[in-house]
């Protein structure tokens, strides 16, 4: 039995030690892992624990993170509790097996520490890799904070085990921003961590020795559609009900209480910005002193990516007149990602906002409040001349001359 | 230690209860189904599977239909030595945490992978595993060409075979390098047990399977499987073709304990021509022409110095 740790009510920790405890408390099974900038520490953190009692699970370091998810879906198929984290590069490695672990239908918990894919290589934070995983069946939560990235570790992990749903779950941090800045978090006890998550619910598990399963089956144009409609349903259907039940169960808990959307000023907001990560609070600071000088602008932040939540982004943005999506990562030859489900959430709607694209922050470019006053005011120019007064997409905070499209 | 399973003869063996079930989609002659039904049979314990992509992946995992009457797992191309581990992890964590629905009861932990998909594409993964010392055995079925996709070379495609992104032509003589030595390889990981197998060695196979299986930690097997569909021979003549390349000594067999003791398992009473090996099969017919004829030459040469390597070895014990 592993040793638990009391923790104060409130820790300094950042974003990592947060997973790293998080991933402790759970008690996961099986981790197995490979070192990258900037999620390395949730992987020595966890390494310390196993190496000092705390946890009596399995913890296996492997040759790559292309091995490292390979395992986790080996280790999730055998039947147990199963995590890793990765960052950039290292993601992109694990790709190919991303598809594999949900469209087996096994549930892993990923920490993605986000940040920029080369080349240029770049260990600073964007959300390139979160937006390469967009496609590959995984739930995916972003947290703003260090507390965030600790709490969406237990909320994932509960969905992603629910028998409903059966699908894997990337918690997003943004790296170094998140990952490396120490700030307070308030902590569950191991206790209560593990009670919230619950014990591990085996299904269809190989280790079932008078139960032999076949895991990763080929199928061709007869079963792979229905196979992966399948999935899809599960997806669509199950899993935004599961995480909002998730959500008050932890609310009634902790206190904190999580959204599918995150809307900040929205009730009246005649301006938006959308965004995820770090740059979510940033945006609510600006958007208060935007208020204070008569602009009514809000906030939405994506605290769930995927499954896309396009009926309540269409709900929180029924009034709005201009809204700005904030896309960190290159789209390289379209508008940004947020900007095209955005447009998608609304195109059938009654809603007709004006939608501008800015590309920002790309390899931990800062985005400063200086940026967001002036994308707020281009917003209000957008809603007040009720089209767009700007180029659809452009880039903010890049130097040498401005760069924008269409 | 669970105990060693004890197979009187031939028609005793053959009559062991089936986990790899006939009803698959291999090619008739394939050695493939041979090779792993005398691993699974060679014990009693329950067993833990995976496969890497491939003919015996995809032969016998269509969908709603499967062959394997043990837990099975398949990936991909690359990481069924990696699935494998991570389902032996699991099986340690819940060990230690009382979890194990049958605790009274030791799986066995068996990954098979083509030659690509161990000598090339999956190397690494491989590599990884042995080095992290997981309880599992690879299996590697070597049939020299990635067949599944119709006879491309790999690494373990002989010098001098005709493979379809290496074929023989009018100024070619086919594949250009010499096979990759595996064993070696394997073994300079200190891995506990490294053997190479035949199916038409039957009894020399089960005996190294099962210790495979009493050994502590990751043990490699590498074997032999005669492809009738890229080797170019009559379905019929799997055996007949296997005691060619095993009698010639294209194949010895032997193997290596924790990494330095070599020790050769069989030594053919007459030792045949390669030239008899080659002349066998389709993909060397190129070979037997004036211009080529020098390398059946060099094919002998070869053999009878790695012969004599493993002579030599065996002699000094390290």
């Amino acid at each position: 039995m592993a040793d638990t740790i009391e923790l104060r009510d409130i820790e300094v920790w950042d974003g990592n030690m947060a997973a790293s405890h998080a991933l402790r408390q759970v008690q996961v099974d099986v981790v197995a892992a490979y070192p990258i900038t900037p999620s390395t520490p949730i992987v020595e953190g966890y390494a310390g624990f196993k190496a000092n009692g705390y946890v009596d699970g399995e913890f296996v370091m492997t040759e790559s993170e292309h091995g490292a998810m390979s395992c986790c879906i080996g280790a999730a198929a055998a039947g147990g509790r199963v995590a890793t984290a990765t960052s950039s590069q290292g993601f992109a490695l694990m790709l190919e097996t991303l598809y594999s672990a949900s469209g087996m239908r096994l549930p892993i918990v990923l920490n993605l520490v986000n940040r920029a894919i080369g080349a240029p290589l770049n260990v600073n934070g964007d959300h390139s890799d979160m937006y390469m995983g967009r496609d590959s069946g995984w739930i995916q939560f972003g947290a703003y904070s260090p507390q965030e990235a600790y709490d969406l570790n237990f909320i994932a992990f509960k969905v992603s085990e629910d028998h409903d749903v059966r699908l894997p779950a990337i918690v997003n941090q943004d790296g170094f921003m998140t990952s490396h800045t120490a700030q307070g978090v308030h902590t569950l006890s191991d206790e209560a961590a593990f009670n919230f998550v619950g014990e591990y619910k085996p299904m269809n598990d190989m280790l079932d020795l008078d139960h032999p399963v076949t895991h990763g089956v080929q199928t061709e144009e007869d079963w792979h559609f229905e196979h992966k409609a399948r999935q899809q349903h599960a997806l669509m259907t199950a899993v935004i009900p599961k995480i909002e039940a998730a959500f008050d169960e932890f609310e009634k808990l902790t206190g904190r209480k999580y959204n599918i959307v995150e809307s900040y000023s929205m009730d009246d907001a005649e301006v938006a910005v959308i965004c995820m990560g770090t740059s979510v609070e940033t945006a609510r600071e600006v958007a208060e002193e935007m208020r204070a000088n008569g602009v009514k602008a809000g906030v939405v932040g994506i605290r769930v990516f995927r499954p896309w939540p396009l009926e309540q982004i269409a709900a929180v943005l029924k009034n709005v007149k201009a809204v700005g999506l904030l896309d960190r990562s290159s789209p390289h030859g379209a508008m940004g990602a947020l900007y095209n489900e955005v447009a998608g959430s609304l195109f059938n709607t009654d809603t007709k906002a004006v939608l501008t694209n800015y590309i920002y922050g790309l390899g931990g470019r800062d985005l400063t409040k200086a940026h967001l006053v002036s994308i707020f005011t281009e917003l209000k120019a957008n809603a007040d001349a009720g089209k767009p007064t700007t180029p659809l997409q452009q880039y903010i905070g890049l130097r040498g001359p401005k760069l924008s499209f269409f | 230690m669970s105990e060693i399973k004890k197979i009187k003869n031939l028609k005793d063996f053959s009559t062991s209860a089936d986990r790899f079930e006939g009803a698959n989609l291999l090619c008739p002659g394939c050695a493939h189904s041979i090779i792993v039904r005398e691993v699974l049979n060679a014990t009693n314990d329950d067993l833990i599977l995976a496969a890497s992509t491939g003919c015996l992946e995809v032969c016998t995992a269509v969908y709603p239909y499967t062959s394997w009457d043990a837990s099975w797992i398949h990936i991909g191309f690359e990481n069924g030595s990696s699935a494998v581990a991570g389902a032996e992890a699991m099986y340690k964590a819940l060990k230690t945490k009382g979890r194990l629905k049958q605790p009274d009861r030791t799986p066995k932990f068996v990954a098979f992978g083509g030659d690509g998909a161990t000598y090339d594409i999956g190397f690494q993964w491989i590599s990884g595993c042995f080095e992290r010392g997981h309880n599992m055995m690879y299996v590697c079925l070597d049939n020299e060409v990635y067949a599944n996709t119709g006879g491309q070379r790999s690494s373990s495609t002989p010098i001098g075979a005709s493979a379809t992104t290496t074929p023989a032509g009018r100024i070619s003589y086919g594949e250009k390098r010499n096979k990759k030595d595996m064993m070696a390889i394997m073994a300079a990981h200190g891995a506990p047990y490294v053997a190479q197998v035949a199916p038409n060695k039957w009894k020399d196979m089960v005996a190294k399977i099962q210790k495979g299986f009493a050994a502590e930690g990751p043990v490699y097997i590498n074997a032999m499987s005669a492809c009738t569909t890229e080797w170019k021979f009559a379905p019929e003549d799997t055996i007949s073709i296997s005691d060619l390349a095993t009698d010639s000594l294209v194949f010895p067999l032997y193997e290596i304990i924790d990494g330095t003791q070599l020790n050769i398992t069989y030594r053919p009473k007459n030792i045949i021509p390669v030239r008899d090996y080659l002349g066998a099969q389709g993909r060397f017919k190129h070979l037997f022409t004036k211009q080529n004829e020098y390398l059946i030459d060099e094919w002998q040469t070869r053999i009878d110095a790695k012969w004599e390597y493993l002579q030599r070895r065996e002699e000094a014990s390290v």
